[in-house]
């Protein structure tokens, strides 16, 4: 597998240097930074607390037991739960829509995908408009459906959520498409040709041999969506800005909160170290199912 | 399809158009918001857009897109944004290639560990560490600058992952070619493991190009100024300005004109994008 056995240069050591000099500033001297500073006290806001103090596990004690923080972490989730699995099943409805063989297929894969070049921000600001009460197009389509409830969305505390979760699903839906479309094309033709012989119907094929045979693509796909969830906050600064009263509020945005606006060092660490972790778990989990599903 | 009796081929026809019908619904509908920031954009201010009714108007106009451009500097926005892309990637390119030729060629003490070490960047990505990065840019005395929007970017775990997979499909054969005819590290570089892995580099520069350009959340804490500001944070920037209120035309103009740069790119572009995004899944 290797090609040279030069043992005792040190070139190899120089030419991973540069990458491993800005990994170790940039990720493992921050990682290791974050879980130190978590157990101390530092808010520079305040002058009598303006340099760290020990405060052993206070940060985490105050964290679990903030019914602020409990929101935050129950909105994470609410918002992870709700966007991967509709992205996916709609990245999964996509792709299998554009590998059709009928007429206007590269226009519409151009459509679903589009959003995922745009940045966030932009996404959000056109949204901003279609979500608007009375007059954003949003509401006129819902309306003409028979929808009769809150138009408020993003300063509704029941909506507020939900708002950003649609623009992320809009964004992010056509990125996971092009995984899915990748794997159908390299799918073997003959099974499907065996399952049109005994007769199979279009449903059948892609419950029973397609979305099984695609189960790697789909574990891929929800890696990289739970850990695009985490990080995803730009929508949230462009339409809600948390709230209304913290109820948009995710992980990472309150984190940006307890830094920049609260100027709480060693609270934000402790919820550094909380979404470290977290990120940690998805990763060895999936990592852990994606070999056990290749046995 | 030739073979099969009328009766079938034409309900495999009937079959076909509606899933070509629900299909062209389904994108129609995807592509709205942006068409209607389109329109919206070259609506003049003085037809208001209540109701929706931005599809039907008198006249369309640049106005948005003059004024967007007068109220905010979009054009030091734009710069900035192109700087800081172009020093990720010019550094990129150098880090990736080296580490990735160093892991694959080269058989040293501590290969795996230190391969582990780096692919750590792929576990915990840098957007979580925000907080202690932030001190770390402050103490290196670099707030505010376009560099230290860049420079956490610099090493790729992921590139250099993925230099060392495509340097590894390199034929074995003329490696050991190079090897007799005393080629230097460079040369067999350069002449040897470079030219098969190009179209991976290019993936690679793609999505590096695409993922930095539409970064939020780090330039806007890390900058105070315009002089560092992209267009990401320029654009929400915007947005707040007081004087903007509800002018969804202008609105749109400035979010179409923060897009548009990797966005007429992605439409010339379109296959080697959806590929490169393919093949780089991880940012």
């Amino acid at each position: 597998m290797q090609r040279s056995q030069t043992r005792k240069s040190s070139l190899p050591y120089l030419l991973i240097l540069p990458t491993l000099f800005f990994v170790a500033i940039f990720t493992i001297w921050p990682t290791i930074n974050s879980f130190y500073m978590s157990f101390f006290r530092q808010r520079l806001n305040l002058a009598r607390f303006r340099d760290p103090t020990f405060v052993g596990i206070e940060n985490f004690a105050n964290l679990f037991s903030d019914p602020r923080f409990i929101q935050v972490l129950k909105n994470t989730i609410i918002y992870v739960l709700g966007t991967v699995p509709l992205a996916i099943f709609l990245a999964f409805l996509f792709a299998f829509l554009v590998n059709q063989r009928i007429r206007g297929v590269g226009l519409s894969r151009l459509s679903f995908f589009h959003p995922s070049i745009l940045p966030m921000v932009s996404a959000a600001t056109i949204w901003m408009f279609f979500l608007t009460p009375d007059y954003g197009i949003f509401n006129e389509a819902l309306n003409f459906l028979g929808y009769r409830g809150p138009q408020n969305w993003t300063a509704n505390p029941d909506l507020a959520l939900i708002s950003i979760m649609i623009v992320a699903l809009w964004k992010n839906a056509g990125y996971y498409m092009i995984f899915y479309l990748a794997g159908m094309q390299n799918l073997p033709t003959e099974v499907f040709e065996a399952a049109t012989l005994d007769g199979a119907s279009t449903w059948q094929k892609l419950r029973y041999v397609t979305f099984p045979l695609l189960r790697g693509t789909t574990l891929f796909i929800t890696t990289i969506a739970i850990i695009g969830a985490f990080q995803t906050v730009d929508q949230i600064f462009v339409l809600t800005q948390g709230g209304p009263s913290g109820a948009s509020t995710t992980l990472l945005y309150y984190l940006w909160q307890v830094r920049f606006e609260f100027q709480d060092v060693g609270k934000a660490s402790a919820i550094t170290v909380v979404l470290i972790v977290l990120l940690l778990l998805f990763t060895v989990t999936n990592f852990v199912l994606s070999e056990r599903g290749e046995d | 399809m030739l073979l099969s009796k009328d009766g079938h081929q034409r309900r495999w026809n009937t079959k076909k158009i509606f899933s070509t019908l629900i299909t062209w619904t389904i994108a129609l509908l995807w592509a709205v918001p942006v068409f209607w920031a389109l329109v919206a954009s070259f609506r003049p201010a003085s037809e208001p857009m209540g109701r929706g009714d931005v599809w039907f108007g008198t006249m369309l106009t640049l106005d948005n897109y003059i004024k967007a451009w007068s109220l905010a500097p979009f054009d030091l926005y734009f710069l900035n944004t192109v700087i800081i892309v172009s020093m990720i990637l010019g550094v990129q390119l150098i880090t990736i290639t080296l580490a990735g030729f160093a892991f694959a060629h080269y058989d040293f003490r501590g290969r795996k560990i230190l391969l582990f070490i780096i692919l750590l960047q792929l576990m915990i990505p840098t957007t979580a560490l925000l907080v202690p990065n932030f001190s770390t840019i402050r103490f290196l005395n670099l707030y505010d600058t376009r560099l230290a929007i860049a420079i956490p970017y610099f090493g790729s775990a992921f590139g250099a992952f993925l230099m060392r997979q495509a340097f590894l499909e390199v034929p074995h054969d003329l490696v050991d070619a190079g090897t007799i005819d005393g080629a230097s590290w460079w040369q067999l570089l350069r002449h040897i493991y470079l030219p098969p892995t190009i179209p991976v580099l290019v993936a690679f520069g793609i999505s590096s190009v695409a993922w930095h350009w539409n970064e939020f959340l780090w330039p806007l804490i890390i900058t105070k100024s315009d002089a560092a500001r992209p267009l990401t944070a320029g654009l929400v920037r915007f947005t707040q300005l007081g004087e903007i209120g509800a002018q969804w035309s202008l609105l749109s103009a400035a979010t179409l004109l923060v897009a548009a740069p990797l966005f007429i790119a992605f439409l010339v572009f379109q296959r080697r994008f959806i590929e490169s995004f393919v093949h780089s899944g991880l940012k």
